[in-house]
């Protein structure tokens, strides 16, 4: 579904992805994990061109991305979940999550507004749909920005730290609608530190130090018996 | 004759109205057609400018810097005299609202500029990540967005330009300075010195104290309503 190939990323002489290659299969759970400053979300941003790579190539469902169909291609396969939420605050809930559907993917009001309620539902909270996004908590936001991803009904949705902004007490309700999210057949790519989401959703998981990708594999493999050294500095680092 | 009190000197503005009239009407005018083109400029090389792209940038930031960095008198005269002198003349009317315009584009192409920087990034990132291209991301998200820091000073710009139009008394103009300067020192009108330039300076301030108000009053709404969402944040 998604295939980087040799990709390298320079920011002016800053290397920060180091030929990374690397493979997400339809409906898989992927979660990148990895020190600050490894190139993690610049991996993730890559996938839908955010950041174009300074050489390599980014594959969506069998099509190249490139800088000429990147508009099209990541709207018809791609959507994004930020780690500051990102929502529009000169609109409603609302009229967040019906903006692309009725403007991009062709969709009437009515049925952009139905998919909104699904979505908004799926998520619980129906009840803010005509509020604006800044009287909203920062769980709450997130929540929404993640059913405004869903409205697009893409195969792919990216999630770049999605948690790493908001109040401890709030991650977990991100998380449960993730976790969630999680049995449907979605491609997630997640970048993430919530280790305990990562056992417990991903199909496989990649450890990035760097720019590059320095192991790859199952959550259990990764949290019984991760074969760099590094990553098990990691891994004592983080879990507590 | 030319006292400010003088009963004969306001008599003679009341007589002779109708050139105040004629220069408010022009002043209007020109102001009206130049902001047309300062818009347009201003949104054109206010975007060149935010477009990321290093080529783009530089050209705007060239224009920006040389109408910035020369008075208006000097672009007035180069388009005026110097054309004329090269026998490509465009006349008086058109040098006013290509000067002005072009001129006051400048400071319209900063303002927007401003506007759109006020934007944080990730909701140009959100747009993009939803597949929105350039226009849609500017019409549906950023511009709304950047209308209510762009306003005020864009009033401001106007504000100025409408004075600036006097400036057209360097090359000859019709409006309403360079009428009321005519008036003073005409030879059947003249003479009423203090009254006239009391009587044209009333006229500007009539014109551009509302739009000023206006937009301060903007500006302190928009500061209110972010004191709001702040709180409403903190809630």
């Amino acid at each position: 579904m998604i295939k980087l190939e040799n990709v390298n990323k320079y920011f002016g002489d800053l290397h920060v992805l180091k030929n990374v290659n690397l493979e997400v299969a339809e409906g898989e759970k992927l979660v990148i994990i990895g020190p600050s400053g490894s190139g993690k979300s610049t991996t993730v941003r890559c996938m839908n061109f955010l950041e174009e790579p300074t050489s390599g190539h980014v594959y969506i469902d069998g099509r190249e991305l490139t800088s000429r169909n990147k508009v099209k291609l990541v709207r018809e396969t791609t959507s994004m979940v930020f780690q500051s939420f990102n929502l529009y605050p000169h609109m409603t809930v609302l009229k967040n999550l019906t903006l692309a559907p009725t403007k991009l993917h062709h969709k009437s009001k009515k049925e952009a507004e139905e998919l909104a309620y699904h979505y908004l539902d799926v998520v619980g909270l129906t009840d803010k749909a005509h509020v604006y996004p800044t009287t909203l908590s920062g769980g709450q936001q997130q929540r929404i920005a993640i059913a405004r991803a869903l409205c697009a009904q893409s195969k792919i949705i990216l999630f770049d730290e999605p948690t790493s902004a908001l109040d401890p007490e709030t991650i977990q309700e991100v998380l449960d609608v993730m976790i969630k999210l999680a049995e449907e057949n979605i491609t997630m790519v997640v970048v993430t530190h919530e280790m305990g989401f990562a056992r417990q959703v991903a199909d496989r998981v990649v450890f990035m130090a760097d720019g590059e990708i320095l192991e790859t594999g199952t959550p259990e493999h990764f949290f019984t018996e991760p074969e760099h050294e590094r990553v098990k500095q990691f891994l004592g680092k983080i879990i507590r | 004759m030319s006292g400010i009190f003088s009963s004969r000197a306001w008599n003679k503005i009341w007589t002779y109205r109708a050139t105040f009239l004629l220069g408010l009407s022009n002043t209007l005018k020109t102001a009206g057609v130049a902001l047309v083109i300062a818009l347009l400029l201003g949104i054109i090389f206010g975007l060149m400018a935010t477009s990321g792209k290093k080529l783009l940038v530089m050209i705007s930031r060239i224009y920006v810097e040389i109408i910035q960095n020369t008075p208006v008198l000097l672009q007035m005269c180069f388009l005026y005299y110097a054309l004329a002198f090269s026998g490509h003349s465009l006349g008086i009317i058109v040098t006013g609202f290509l000067a002005l315009g072009i001129y006051t584009g400048a400071y319209m192409a900063e303002v927007i500029r401003a506007g759109i920087e006020s934007v944080p990034k990730g909701q140009f990132e959100a747009a993009q990540s939803q597949g929105f291209g350039y226009l849609g991301r500017m019409y549906y998200i950023i511009l709304p967005q950047s209308i209510k820091v762009i306003l005020p000073p864009m009033v401001n710009t106007i504000v100025n330009m409408i004075k600036n139009t006097s400036c057209l008394y360097i090359v000859g103009g019709a409006d309403l300075l360079s009428l009321t300067y005519s008036f003073v020192t005409g030879e059947n009108t003249g003479g009423s010195y203090a009254p006239a330039y009391i009587v044209c300076g009333t006229i500007f301030f009539l014109l551009c104290f509302p739009l000023s108000t206006l937009a301060t009053m903007w500006e302190t709404s928009l500061k209110q309503r972010d004191r709001k969402t702040d709180t409403a944040k903190e809630a």
